[in-house]
């Protein structure tokens, strides 16, 4: 019988913070590998427009410090994705400084794996030319335009690069982007644990205890073995029961049974979740299924503009009463002070009112009819160039202050909260692509480098 | 008629990567869960979301008495019109939601 392979997740993300107490008892479980995950394109698309990362550095490289004194007292390997939250290369260069740095703190010598995932431009050219990317539901169109602006491109890496670098000895893994799952399902694919336990198993650590009781405690363990996989919460105070573990298939998956990856799908129709005991769940009996061609998600973002906000806040009951009759004269009044203005006729400028207080989050599909005693006007300009967005929002910016309802009435002054008024941005991303390329062997495009240091 | 509120004890609302937001509806017990699913259909979320029916995904999953709504962003996430980065609001347009 194969040895089953122990995996220790620390947390949901790198910067979100762990229970120190509970990484401790998590390596009493003698785990064969610390897996976590640096990122995502949870917060929109600046971070990979911009190529930087969201999570402040401090904190990052204080809890990398704790995991690479763990790796190094326990001999083990420690490995990161989706290195500086969106995975372009600056990210894994950022986490291979970070580690150098603090190896020679600690006085480690260490085996560095870097693997890059950035795709250049031509190379995506080249691939579509080729017939190789596929639109996933729903993708944005590809545009002469939009591959014009694109600013970086990532493919998901899946296991096969990580068990590269596994296989070379490596002690710290710095992936790129990959998916959240490679990274702890690539060891007990490895070695030969059952496929769909490895890969369910990985989906279900990925967010660290989001499958517990307890979300913030951070710390998961899961142990992958030839028929299933079983999974630990290691916080004292965090349980996995059968509906935790369960319901975390349901969280941020827009399909609960089918999981894509790069070469196949998890199918977890099937799956059992049995209680072993209060703190551990049983998990058996998702499938894998090979696919045909291997294919790896790709993600891009592209600069959209520039833009300027301008925030006010408006108390006047009248005013108040009144909100959407003032935003369609202000907006009105704007639009054509701006028409006489502009000297650039190509302009592609936006200018966007919402109301905060009333429906700025839900637009037209707010049901309640309820006002607050104050509201806020968001003013939200995207334009071609920062100096644009920012004449646009000085040319609203005293209507905004003083517009009055009607002619017939004194002039108003709404409420600014700061002084200047106009808040520049700077640049505009937006996502690119929700395709797949197709990749003829699975490390293409994912080179690896190793360092000793 | 009864609210989504009332039946459920949790509604829980998330983007599902940049394209999708998908919504949890985690009902009180058995009996709740069957006039749930019963009763919110597909047209009835579309017309709740002012969304096409193709472009909505529900799926049921008995064992966790959960009804699950999957569906394509009108707005992708961050996009120039897009109002809520994170898709978590839309829990609290189905809460309100009378269902037979």
């Amino acid at each position: 019988m194969t040895k089953s392979t122990k995996i220790l997740v620390p947390s949901g993300v790198l910067g979100l913070g762990f229970s120190e107490d509970a990484l401790i008892q998590g390596l009493k479980r003698q785990p064969d590998i610390i897996s976590i995950d640096g990122g995502s394109t949870d917060s929109g698309p600046f971070y990979l427009g911009m190529g930087v990362s969201k999570y402040s550095l401090g904190v990052c490289e204080a809890e990398w410090h704790l995991l690479m004194q763990a790796r190094h007292d326990n001999k083990i390997p420690l490995v990161i994705g989706s290195c500086g939250t969106c995975g372009v290369n600056a990210g894994v260069d950022m986490m291979f400084d970070m580690t150098v740095r603090i190896a020679k703190k600690l006085g480690h010598f260490v085996k560095i794996a870097r693997i890059y995932c950035e795709r250049e431009i031509s190379e995506f050219q080249i691939a579509l030319g080729e017939n190789r990317i596929k639109p996933l539901e729903p993708a944005p169109q590809i545009t002469q335009d939009s591959l014009s602006k694109i600013t970086h491109i990532v493919s998901l890496a899946g296991v096969e690069p990580i068990q590269k670098a596994i296989e070379a000895g490596a002690d710290v893994i710095l992936v790129g982007r990959a998916t959240d799952t490679a990274l702890i399902a690539a060891l007990p694919l490895l070695n030969n644990a059952h496929k769909g336990a490895s890969w369910h198993a990985a989906i279900i650590a990925e967010c660290g205890a989001f499958c517990s009781t307890n979300p913030s405690s951070g710390v998961i363990f899961v142990e992958v073995d030839e028929t299933g996989f079983t999974v630990e919460a290691m916080a004292q105070n965090a349980l996995c029961t059968p509906e935790t573990v369960a319901a975390h298939m349901l969280y941020e998956n827009a399909d609960p049974f089918v999981l894509l990856e790069p070469g196949g799908h998890l199918d977890v129709t099937d799956a059992t979740y049995t209680a072993l005991d209060e703190r551990r769940v049983r998990v058996e009996g998702s499938r894998w299924h090979s696919s045909d061609t291997y294919t790896v998600k790709l993600e891009a973002a592209k600069l959209s503009g520039y833009q300027t906000t301008i925030l006010t806040i408006v108390r006047e009951p009248n005013y108040v009463a009144h909100i959407d009759d003032w935003i369609v004269k202000l907006s009105r009044i704007c639009n054509t002070k701006l028409k006489q203005s502009m000297t650039n006729s190509k302009s592609t400028h936006s200018i966007d009112f919402r109301v905060i207080g009333k429906n700025a989050v839900l637009g037209e599909l707010e049901f309640s009819e309820s006002l607050a005693p104050e509201l806020g006007v968001l003013v939200i300009v995207t334009a071609d160039s920062q100096g644009e967005a920012d004449d646009i929002a000085m040319l609203i910016n005293p209507y905004l202050l003083h517009l009055p309802l009607s002619e017939d009435e004194p002039i108003p002054t709404t409420a600014f909260a700061y002084s200047p008024a106009n808040s520049s941005r700077g640049a505009f991303f937006e996502f690119a692509l929700n395709h797949i390329m197709i990749l003829d062997k699975p490390c293409d495009g994912f080179p690896l480098i190793i360092d000793e240091v | 008629m009864a609210s989504l509120s009332e039946l459920t004890h949790k509604i829980r609302s998330k983007n599902a990567g940049p394209f999708w937001v998908t919504i949890d509806l985690f009902c009180r017990d058995d009996a709740h869960y069957k006039r749930v699913r019963d009763g919110l259909a597909l047209p009835v979320i579309a017309r709740c979301l002012l969304i096409p029916e193709n472009l909505v995904k529900r799926f049921e999953i008995d064992n966790l008495k959960v009804i699950k709504v999957s569906f394509q962003r009108k707005h992708f996430q961050g996009s120039r019109l897009d109002r809520d980065m994170h898709g978590a609001q839309f829990a609290f347009l189905l809460e309100q939601l009378q269902i037979d």
